[in-house]
């Protein structure tokens, strides 16, 4: 039997859906038997929505290294 | 208050992404807000001397983007000739007809409130990452919001993907306290 702290994380895994099959199955399982963990996998999802809807953007990691090199040689 | 002194070679790491952020919801194109970003760690660099220490470094920076971003507006609108009213037409109307009162808004909508919410919302999550310790904040913006695979972000950050999985895992927990205070009930 996976402790919670392991189930926590397999849900964070699925949350990319990069969990496997068994992961899948384990972690339904263990939801169904823990109410703290069911709250827990809710609030999960929860932020991986609100994580898309804020559509937030980031610099390519190229650009950030060219203002890197520009703001060292302005130094 | 303990007095806060600068750090400019961690300036793009720490917090391009943070000023980006607040720059492409404000011009509405990531080049300029690239460009902005860009000018405003030059001005940091160049009044540094002129930092009293008494904000936090990203305080500070958001202050010059701030000024940056009015000034940007300033430039575009100088131009005379630019200052006509644009109206765009509605496309998806039935009628071919130009009355203005087709373009009104229409005040039931709850599109635009959404927008303005998103908005705020992105700008709640960077702030709580910000909080968060700087491996796991990168560990995290790499995964969920580039989208990078496990085996890409394990390569940038030389570690193994079980242990990836803990720091996100961790990174995720402190984001839900954080949003959960400063945000809404998740």
């Amino acid at each position: 039997m996976k402790t919670c702290k392991d189930v926590e994380i397999l849900c964070t895994k699925a949350q990319y859906n990069e969990a496997t099959l068994l992961e899948k199955i384990q972690l339904k399982l263990h939801m169904l038997l823990c109410k703290t963990c069911k709250t827990f996998v809710k609030k999960n999802t929860k932020l991986t929505s609100l994580c898309s809807q804020a559509k937030i953007k980031t610099l390519p990691v190229e650009e950030k290294e060219k203002m890197k090199q520009t703001l060292r040689s302005k130094s | 208050m303990t007095k806060q002194i600068l750090n400019p070679d961690t300036w793009v790491d720490s917090y391009s992404d943070y000023l980006f952020n607040y720059a492409v919801t404000r011009v509405n194109d990531s080049e300029i807000a690239k460009d902005l970003v860009q000018e405003t760690f030059f001005a940091g660099l160049k009044s540094a001397k002129n930092f009293k220490g008494e904000a936090a470094e990203r305080t500070w920076l958001i202050s010059i983007l701030k000024r940056k971003v009015i000034d940007h507006y300033r430039k575009i609108n100088s131009k005379k000739a630019k200052s006509v009213i644009r109206i765009t037409k509605n496309d998806n109307s039935d009628t071919d007809s130009n009355f203005l009162e087709e373009q009104v808004a229409d005040p039931t909508s709850l599109l635009e409130n959404s927008k303005m919410e998103n908005e705020e919302l992105g700008i709640a999550i960077q702030e709580c990452i910000a909080k968060l310790p700087k491996k796991h904040a990168l560990a995290f913006t790499l995964k969920t919001i580039n989208g990078l695979s496990t085996e890409e972000v394990c390569k940038e950050l030389e570690i193994n993907p079980s242990n990836l999985w803990v720091i996100i895992h961790r990174a995720r927990t402190a984001l839900m306290e954080c949003l959960n205070n400063n945000w809404f009930k998740i």
